[in-house]
């Protein structure tokens, strides 16, 4: 015997009408935003609708706040090939700036958990960097560095660098004392112990930090531009803004949100399949 | 008489802390035979631990000796294997690398006879079957065999268990009890166990040995008069019950006092 759940369910397009005649609009409407996934995007389109119709209701200038349309409309009056430079730029810094910090980040935290001298000196250092604001950091670094990549691969690095040194190094000391033991035990190398045991057992922590270390990369990287560029979506924000031309600004912000969704995803897909196990387990 | 297995002789040891000294052990002196089991009954805190990790050579005592067929311990040896309380397998390795891992982690190399023999190893401990699945995916009690398979992937003479079935549920104790009494009959080993369970030290144990609260010393020792092979059939044994209730009085007035 089916069951009245399983008939709702069901395909039948008699069952499905009838189910729409038995609930009232209300009802089908808590139904549909039952389902997971559903409320956040029917959230973000009813918020779109609202600003477009406030925008055009109140005709809000659009150097104020520019209706959805017309953000859209300058995606496609910019062109497909500025894009993909402005892209292009500001992604090409990020990446190199994300991966020289996780290529120093490792391993120094691999040398601190080895010696505690190391650590004790270096980590009241690191603290300094971390407090010191990058905002503030980043004019001087392109006075001393002049243009090109270098002073940008330089400031994301500055940003991304100090979530990974900590995060690594927590996780290279909280590996079970019993491992160590029994690495000891066997007389292992210290290498072997640090690339068999502790590094594995950091996976985790290292993959949080990866997550919070991609999209401070943008960050980074969109502060250079700011600085001084001539390309890059930082750049194309600024410069849209100077020329009030604030639906353009508001198209480079969209591209750089959808940018580190993207990249952060690409983390959570990297660990998804390389470390299946380092992913916290459901229930 | 023969060459004890481990020979610990008048064995002091002091912990130096920030907030103290610590004595932990207190001339401590016993000899364990080849193929020996013997059980190290006491309160928490006795130094139970601290003995095995001297015998392991992962600690040098303060005081006193401990020996191993006749050599001092100075370094961790190759003929000693350890079961810890908690299984702790690696979680991204099968089980089968999980066994594997002591030979993996001391020469960087898995050879072939290796492979063999943890599949022959895990057929022992009853896990046919699961060589390929993750530790994840076992009971607590899997994961504990998983844990003794690879403590005798080296075939150590010696093996160190540190309370290694407080951490599971009463049944699956009791059947991990019996599956040692079967294991070590098929493979003699000198085994230091490490329990707070009165019954199973007098069901596993040859020799049962008590320990004093901190500093920790031997009180007492109880040789188990119960010949071998021992089973569930064992269990029931009217020596082994009176042995049980003569270890719990020991450490219940020792406890009140």
């Amino acid at each position: 015997m089916t069951s009245p759940i399983t008939s709702a369910i069901s395909s039948s397009p008699v069952t499905r009408r009838e189910l729409m005649q038995s609930r009232t609009p209300v009802a089908l409407l808590k139904q549909i935003l039952a389902f997971p996934g559903v409320t956040t995007p029917a959230a973000l389109i009813a918020m779109v609708l609202l600003w477009e119709a406030a925008a055009r209701l109140l005709s809000i200038p659009t150097y104020l706040l520019p209706p959805p349309s017309a953000i859209l409309g300058s995606f496609s009056s910019i062109g497909f090939e500025r894009w993909v430079g402005h892209i292009g730029a500001t992604l090409r810094v990020a990446l190199i700036g994300y991966a020289i910090s996780i290529v120093i980040a490792i391993p120094l935290a691999v040398v601190m958990m080895r010696s505690p001298f190391l650590s004790r000196t270096l980590y009241p250092l690191l603290v300094v960097v971390q407090s010191t604001p990058v905002v503030a950091i980043a004019p001087i670094i392109i006075v001393v560095l002049g243009a090109g990549d270098a002073p940008r691969i330089v400031i994301t690095c500055l940003i991304t660098f100090f979530p990974l040194v900590v995060s690594t190094a927590t996780g290279l000391a909280a590996t079970p004392p019993e491992l160590i033991e029994l690495s000891r035990s066997l007389r292992a190398s210290g290498f072997r112990e640090i690339t068999q045991i502790r590094l594995p057992f950091a996976v985790p922590y290292i993959f949080s930090a990866l997550k919070i270390s991609i999209t401070l990369a943008v960050i980074g990287a969109v502060v250079a531009e700011f600085c001084a560029s001539e390309a890059g979506v930082g750049y194309f924000i600024q410069l849209s803004t100077s020329l009030f031309k604030l639906p353009q600004a508001w198209a480079g912000l969209l591209v750089l949100a959808a940018m580190s969704l993207l990249l952060f995803q690409a983390v959570v897909m990297t660990q998804k399949l390389l470390f299946p196990w380092s992913l916290p387990k459901n229930g | 008489m023969a060459m004890p297995a481990i020979h610990f002789d008048r064995l002091g040891q002091v912990f130096e802390t920030r907030s103290g000294r610590t004595e932990a052990l207190r001339d401590v002196s016993f000899d364990v035979a080849r193929h020996e089991f013997v059980s190290i009954l006491g309160p928490s805190g006795c130094g139970k631990s601290t003995l095995l990790r001297m015998i392991a050579g992962l600690l040098k005592p303060t005081s006193g000796s401990v020996e191993v067929f006749g050599l001092p311990v100075t370094a961790p040896r190759d003929d000693i294997g350890i079961v810890f309380q908690k299984p702790t397998l690696l979680p991204w390795a099968t089980v089968e690398d999980n066994v594997v891992f002591p030979a993996r982690h001391k020469t960087g190399r898995v050879t072939v006879e290796e492979r063999e023999r943890a599949g022959e190893l895990l057929k022992m401990v009853g896990l046919s079957g699961f060589e390929k699945r993750l530790p994840d995916e076992l009971s607590g009690g899997m994961q504990q065999r998983v844990g003794i398979a690879r403590a005798l992937l080296m075939d150590p003479d010696i093996l160190l268990m540190d309370e290694p079935f407080s951490a599971l549920d009463a049944l699956t104790r009791e059947v991990m009890g019996f599956d040692l009494l079967r294991i070590f009959s098929e493979r003699p080993k000198t085994v230091v166990f490490i329990t707070h369970s009165v019954s199973e030290a007098a069901l596993l144990s040859d020799r049962v040995l008590v320990m004093t609260g901190r500093p920790g010393s031997i009180l007492t020792e109880v040789t188990v008069r119960v010949g071998r092979p021992r089973g569930p059939e064992t269990a029931k044994d009217k020596t082994i019950h009176d042995l049980s209730d003569y270890l719990r009085d020991l450490l219940l007035t020792r406890h009140a006092a």
